[in-house]
């Protein structure tokens, strides 16, 4: 049977179509062509990546604050003995199951919300969603009302309620505004991990794992998989970018 | 009214004359005034040349400044010329003992110039006002 | 039909200036605990990561919920139609403008950088409801500013009912959006609920009209004149109605909430156990604020204008106590994160957070207070905005 032109056309695109696909796809997750690279520091974020954080509850340590320390030392969180009022971007909670009496430790920090409500209730914008999925806030408008610590439902964020000095270059702080975990945004867009992370692992407990959430390959995609996790307060809809495990 | 001083004309009408009192006052202020504050000696930077012309960062640095910052938060674009970061780096001085000055100390580079021109800075009340020790880039 | 001739305010006795400088000193008071909180920052204050709103919220939302309903009085007039109330028409304008203008100061002033209140004006998230809320107390004011001049200019007085009409709505979707700034809020279970906005259109129209009344009261005696019989009769009873009408809302936001046991811990926490909330709860809000003044309105062996007095300040009593509970009290009582568990944390997860008043923020609120009583007295000096009637013959 003669070709017909049209026939050949679209046997021809059909073709080139499924060979730019093969390139792009040889196996699930790896790829000739690297679509997502690695951002550097000058690039802007990018909504193909959405990073996220795995808790895995079964190895985290009761009475092991690794994770809190080295938040508390990456981004200069000095204390003023005033428990109440000094900054916590991460804290470990102590739970006791009300019926069976089991006890379990794990790290509560942001969530970095896909639908954060603190996004959403400030008035200028200051609280907003990075395109890769980080909740930050832009401390050059923030106002200090505070709205978005009455809207969130894991009480992420802390107020400073006094005047500092000596911050770290990568971790501006100031007095009068809302801050919070930032997933180490810093150390990520230097291609790094979030500090907590790190020390985690470096502890040897390995409870915390970062990556990208997009991806169907990697470390996170791979423990997600593994085994059953959750996000807290799943029934609110918000899409957390924590996940935990074991919980 | 008679001439008080033959020869020198008199003003008669009293708006005129409180206008002329103000008028005196004014160029009595600013002629002390200009004698009275220094202009103000910036400590010598590190590097060649800063990273736009000393006219252009005069009239704009705020503009960069506000530009980038907007690129670095919302779009996690850091590493351009007009970093805030960048600028303490190069031009923040040393004291006798080898230790940084804080940008924001009497006479150092952000505060001596806006001492003189009396506007008020926001930045460190959030940002590092010395250099970021290379220790903190750990890994 | 008779023609109200209006006056300014003249009677000039001692009393006056006392008041005035009473509020003067209460708005200066303001300023300068602001100041303090600003500058040494907010851990001299009560509130912490934990209560973040505390008594210069409770004082604002007051004041706001107030100003709105103090209008009250003038939509009777224009928009319903009540004859008889226009010549209170324009003091409750003055009122409406002067309580907002005192809710705002305090609201701005207690933010950790109202330096930035420019950024306020011109950076807007829009699905904010705070937003929102700036746009609608803004353009209250300068709704209200026009319909005063409408009721000021005889020319114009044919267009106050038209926009007496938009001034009402606009006055319920204020104080609807006030309401949702705690309504919309999923992460509270003391106030995420739908039945925050009513509430608080009825809470304004309570706390309003009592303010309105006792304003009304004060005035008329330092000029001098008398109000009348039947208005002051006639709020009386409106009042009484919107006192019942809250304990309404109230009770329906609690019983429903009873019903449902995922709030029980909640309920519990307000209605039995909760201290201090408790205690404000049914002693303050219910009792003081809500039974025995609507006894007091109502009932008719308490006609004398003694007992009237007593009820409105029992009333806005009653409302800051309801307002505490709300706010403070929704604050106090612990997220729940983790439905099933007990939780503690070094950030005091799964506990009653503790909150106490301290003095900048108690002064900052009054210096609210103070700020729209000196703003309503010096305005009524200044323009005719009290009716010139009778010669009071006696006091009652």
């Amino acid at each position: 049977m003669t070709d017909s032109p049209k026939a050949r056309t679209r046997r021809e695109f059909l073709g080139r179509a499924s060979t730019g696909a093969a390139l792009l796809a040889l196996a699930p997750g790896v790829r000739l062509v690297e679509l997502v690279a690695a951002k550097g520091d000058d690039q802007p974020a990018s909504a193909l990546q959405r990073w996220g954080l795995l808790v895995d509850v079964n190895r985290c340590a009761s009475g092991c604050d690794a994770c809190v320390s080295a938040c508390v030392e990456e981004h200069g969180l000095t204390g003023n003995d005033r428990p109440e009022s000094d900054a916590q971007w991460i804290r470990k909670v102590d739970l006791v199951d009300k019926q069976s009496g089991h006890e379990l430790s794990l790290p509560v920090m942001c969530q970095h919300c896909e639908n954060p409500p603190c996004v959403d209730v400030c008035p200028t914008g200051a609280s907003f969603r990075r395109a890769d999925g980080i909740v930050l806030v832009d401390k050059h408008i923030c106002i200090g009302c505070r709205y978005c610590m009455m809207a969130c439902p894991y009480k992420a964020r802390s107020f400073i309620h006094e005047d500092v000095s000596g911050q770290k270059t990568h971790s501006p702080r100031g007095k009068g505004t809302v801050e919070g975990c930032t997933l180490c945004v810093h150390r990520i867009d230097r291609d790094q991990q979030p500090a907590c992370v790190v020390a985690c692992t470096g502890q040897g407990h390995g409870a915390l794992v970062f990556g990208d959430l997009n991806e169907r390959t990697g470390p996170l995609a791979g423990a997600l998989q593994a085994a059953p996790n959750r996000q807290l307060r799943s029934d609110l809809g918000l899409n957390t970018g924590v996940r935990y495990r074991g919980l | 009214m008679a001439e008080v001083y033959p020869g020198v004309p008199t003003v008669h009408s009293s708006p005129a004359r409180w206008l002329l009192a103000v008028l005196a006052v004014m160029l009595l202020a600013l002629s002390g005034a200009q004698a009275d504050v220094a202009r103000p000696q910036i400590p010598p930077a590190r590097g060649e040349q800063c990273v736009e012309p000393i006219e252009i960062m005069r009239r704009d640095h705020f503009e960069f400044l506000r530009h980038q910052r907007d690129q670095a938060m919302h779009l996690g674009v850091r590493a351009l010329r007009h970093s805030l970061a960048g600028c303490i780096d190069c031009h923040a001085s040393r004291d006798a003992q080898g230790q940084f000055l804080p940008v924001t100390a009497q006479g150092q580079f952000c505060q001596g110039c806006h001492a003189y021109t009396a506007v008020k800075i926001d930045c460190f009340s959030c940002h590092a006002s010395v250099p970021e020790s290379l220790a903190s880039h750990a890994p | 039909m008779t023609v109200t001739r209006f006056q300014t305010l003249q009677g000039t006795t001692s009393r006056y200036w006392v008041l005035v400088a009473v509020a003067a000193l209460a708005s200066v008071a303001g300023l300068r605990a602001s100041h303090y909180m600003e500058t040494a920052g907010h851990w001299v204050t009560g509130m912490s990561n934990q209560v973040v709103w505390g008594m210069p919220h409770v004082f604002a939302v007051f004041l706001i919920v107030a100003a709105s309903g103090a209008l009250n009085t003038a939509s009777i007039a224009s928009v319903f139609d009540q004859a008889e109330y226009k010549p209170l028409a324009r003091l409750s304008g003055l009122l409406a403008i002067a309580l907002l203008l005192g809710g705002l100061a305090v609201l701005v002033l207690d933010l950790g950088r109202p330096d930035r209140l420019t950024v306020a004006m011109t950076s807007y998230n829009f699905k904010s409801i705070f937003a929102w809320n700036i746009f609608l107390y803004t353009g209250f004011l300068a709704v209200v500013a026009i319909y005063l001049w409408l009721m000021f200019e005889p020319r114009m007085n044919r267009f106050i009912k038209p926009v007496g009409t938009f001034t009402l709505a606009w006055r319920l979707v204020l104080t609807t959006a006030t309401g949702s700034i705690f309504g919309f809020l999923v992460a509270r279970e003391a106030f995420d609920s739908a039945i925050m906005a009513p509430m608080f259109i009825l809470m304004s129209l309570s706390f309003g009209t009592a303010l309105m009344l006792i304003v009304c009261l004060l005035m008329f005696c330092i000029n001098g004149t008398d109000m009348g019989e039947e208005r002051i009769q006639g709020l009386r009873r409106l009042l009484g109605y919107f006192v019942i009408a809250v304990l309404y809302v109230v009770a329906v936001d609690h019983l429903t909430k009873l019903y449902v046991t995922g709030h029980h811990a909640l309920e519990r926490f307000i209605l039995v156990d909760g201290g201090v909330y408790t205690l404000l709860f049914w002693g303050v809000q219910i009792a003081l604020g809500g039974l025995l003044p609507a006894a007091l309105l109502l009932l008719p062996r308490f006609t004398g204008r003694r007992y009237l007095v007593i009820a409105a300040v029992l009333v806005l009593v009653g409302g800051l106590a309801q307002l505490y509970v709300i706010i403070i009290g929704g604050q106090a009582f612990p997220l729940n994160v983790f439905p099933g568990y007990t939780a503690s944390s070094s950030f005091f997860d799964g506990a009653v957070a503790a909150y106490v008043p301290s003095l900048p923020e108690v002064t900052l609120g009054i210096g609210g207070l103070g700020l729209a009583l000196l703003l309503t007295l010096l305005a009524l000096r200044v323009l005719p905005f009290l009716p010139a009637g009778n010669r009071r013959a006696t006091s009652s």
